[in-house]
């Protein structure tokens, strides 16, 4: 992965429907994607993830803004003038061509030799392992052997950028596990530059070298895996990706830790990651894991009192109300639990893991 | 395919071949409604006009039953009246000529219009649609003498077309277009368009249109999308309307009649006279038999290409 920038969406907005009766898919949506970088836009569904995806492609033109490729302005290139290719959800191979006539398609289009499109055909088939199935048409193949064909058929013309809606959605949860790991090998092994659509939190943590988080037309957050993980910026990426607490409270103080005090008058401390925000009435993230269940006397502790316990084997989810009524679920292990002591009804006292609350914007 | 089929036969048990009988039988029993219709209705009277085509001709019309191959014959030739030589039918060779050639230019008169038809309904939005179809079949529910005479009062000299080129000075003459191939060929286009759009929109609407995109996205042009991608996929549909269009093109009868005039004769025309003013019922037997055959080679044709499409390559 380098820092230079292999597409670039500026500003733009894309309006579905006719005059009075508009859909803002995009909303002055911007971001940079890296060259060799393998980047997730992440979103519920109907957050336009595939609209940002058909812009870059070219099946759509923007209502405002630019897409640049290598710094070139593309917006109004039709999609075959684009060195970018797209494995689609559906996979949309050709019916009545065979595999290898499929993946050749594009260089054929291109106007190269057949001598170079069946070495390249050869070479991507083996490349998804499907060297075998090169004379059979896309019906005679099972949805995980269609998915690599598109993925061969997309390879194939080398194009710079590789777009990826929802490619896995399809498969069963095996086959999917390990189509994420023969994706991020050949986006190693190509240098490609992959733009990856999901709505499974999961795939984009482990696959992804970013993700852009999306929601109802924006980019909310753009990071790494661990600091959208660690670090959400607002309260639609914290519940988003995993689980999360929210917490009302009021913060005071400066720098990058605040007090944060809660109505009943016990306060914590939390990050804030905008040293800018001004102290008032704030939300405070946790993810359950740095949720600590202690003794009710425990100094500095909230007290809490437990509703529910649910086991996982290994871990336990202890579901637990303030005073104040709100939720507030804790991960822990389940051997912390010293011989039942925790049982619906008991009075506890909750702590944070240092660093864990984590102030959020709305 | 060849490695999914792997034999799996084996010896059927007693039971299994028992079993088997009673089905077939069952079967038989089942379609004998079918079959005795299919004979009465439609293989009795083609075995009939058959054998009067190897009659001889009665004096004022039917058969008389003295078998000859005479008919046949005289399709493609005719023996001179004073010396006897044998020559080829020139006017039943122009006639046949004609109906192919009338037929084919009606079948890619019909798909010149028919596929941006198909296309444009097939992409309107799901209510729209209905209507649109519901237009084009419209024309079915007249009688085909009325439309014909509809496009006779279009196309004659004091008729819609005429009339408004003279009222504009464009022509100061009428131009004939009645009475003509030309005549004949916008009447037929007109009557069987309905046949080419409907298997055409049958196969557009079945079609994947992100199959387009997917083409575009793989450097295909506006021009190579059409050609490898659409064209080849609803081929079957081309296919199928062809044929709808060119079978009752080649036995048109009406529209000739009305908008060719007497001497443009179609086949069909052709054959009834042989059983009219023409008293040769021999004659008109075999050119029936032949363009039966004209049209079974035509429907093989058909099916062994919709076979192709559909598995190989
Ligand atoms: N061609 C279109 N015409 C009108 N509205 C559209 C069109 N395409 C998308 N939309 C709307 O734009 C919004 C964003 O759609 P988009 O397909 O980008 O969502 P998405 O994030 O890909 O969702 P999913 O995860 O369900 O695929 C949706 O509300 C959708 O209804
Ligand atoms: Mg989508």
């Amino acid at each position: 992965m380098s820092d230079e920038v292999a597409v670039r969406a500026e500003g733009v907005s894309k309006v579905f429907g006719s005059p009075g009766n508009e859909l803002r898919a995009l909303d002055d949506v911007t971001v940079d994607i890296r060259r060799n970088e393998f980047f997730t836009l992440l979103g519920p569904s109907g957050c336009g993830k595939t609209t940002l995806l058909r812009l870059i492609a070219g099946f759509e033109t923007p209502s405002a803004g630019a897409i640049m490729l290598d710094g070139k302005d593309i917006t109004v290139d039709p999609p075959f003038k684009r060195p970018i290719n797209t494995v689609f959800q559906s996979y949309a191979l050709f019916p009545h061509l065979t595999v290898g006539q499929n993946v050749g398609f594009g260089l054929e289009m291109m106007g190269r030799s057949n001598s170079e499109i069946d070495d390249t055909v050869e070479k991507m088939l083996a490349l998804v392992q499907m060297e075998a199935m090169r004379n059979r048409l896309p019906t005679q193949l099972s949805g995980g052997q269609q998915q690599r064909v598109a993925l061969a058929r997309a390879l194939a013309p080398q194009p710079s950028v590789l777009l990826l809606d929802e490619p896995l959605s399809a498969l069963d949860l095996k086959l999917r596990k390990q189509m994420q790991i023969e994706l991020k090998r050949m986006q190693m092994e190509t240098g490609i530059t992959f733009i990856f659509v999901t709505h499974d939190q999961e795939e984009a943590l482990t696959m992804s070298d970013r993700i852009g988080v999306m929601s109802a037309g924006n980019i909310l957050q753009i990071g790494s895996p661990r600091e959208i993980y660690n670090s959400p910026q607002n309260r639609f990426v914290a519940s988003f990706i995993g689980e999360s607490n929210f917490l009302e409270g009021t913060a005071s103080g400066t720098g990058a830790k605040r007090r944060v005090a809660l109505a009943d008058g016990h306060s914590f401390e939390a990050l804030v990651a905008d040293e800018s925000v001004s102290d008032g009435k704030v939300t405070v993230a946790v993810r359950p894991e740095f949720v600590q269940v202690v003794a009710a006397d425990t100094a500095d502790a909230l007290p809490a009192t437990v509703t529910n316990i649910v086991y996982f084997g290994t871990d336990m989810h202890c579901y637990m109300s303030l005073n104040s009524g709100t939720e507030v679920v804790a991960r822990v292990s389940a051997d912390a639990d010293r011989g039942g002591a925790l049982e619906t009804g008991a009075k506890v006292g909750i702590t944070f893991a240092p660093d864990g609350p984590r102030i959020v914007g709305d | 395919m060849t490695d999914t089929s792997t034999t799996n036969a084996r010896q059927l048990s007693d039971l299994e071949v028992r079993a088997e009988k009673e089905r077939v039988k069952r079967n038989w029993l089942l379609s004998m409604p079918a079959m005795i219709l299919l004979l009465l209705g439609a293989s009795g009277p083609l075995l009939i006009v058959l054998v009067y085509s190897f009659m001889t001709p009665g004096d004022y019309s039917g058969v008389i039953w003295t078998p000859t191959v005479k008919a046949w014959f005289q399709i493609f030739f005719t023996v001179d009246i004073f010396d006897d030589t044998v020559r080829l039918a020139d006017a039943h060779l122009t006639i046949f000529g004609r109906s192919l050639r009338l037929s084919l230019l009606t079948t890619l008169l019909t798909l010149i219009f028919g596929l941006p038809t198909a296309y444009f309904i097939a992409t309107r939005p799901g209510r729209q649609r209905t209507l649109w179809l519901f237009l084009i079949t419209i024309p079915f529910w007249t009688n085909l003498l009325i439309r014909t005479f509809a496009i006779l009062e279009v196309i004659r000299n004091e008729g819609l077309i005429n009339n408004f080129l003279r009222w504009l000075g464009v022509i100061d003459e009428p131009i004939q277009i009645l009475y003509t191939d030309t005549a004949v060929l916008i009447g037929m286009a007109y009557v069987y368009l309905p046949l080419m759009v409907l298997p055409l929109y049958a196969a557009i609407d079945r079609f994947d249109f992100r199959l387009v995109e997917a083409g575009y996205d793989l450097y295909a042009n506006r021009w190579q999308v059409l050609r490898r991608v659409i064209l080849p996929i609803v081929k079957p549909g081309i296919i199928a309307g062809s044929i709808l269009v060119f079978v009752p093109s080649l036995g048109a009868y009406v529209t000739p009649r009305v908008l060719g005039g007497g001497k443009n004769m179609m086949i069909g025309n052709f054959i009834e006279l042989q059983f009219g003013q023409g008293r040769n019922w021999p004659l008109g037997s075999s050119l029936s038999i032949l363009l039966l055959l004209v049209v079974a080679v035509a429907l093989l044709f058909y099916v062994r290409a919709a076979n192709r499409g559909g598995s190989d390559e």
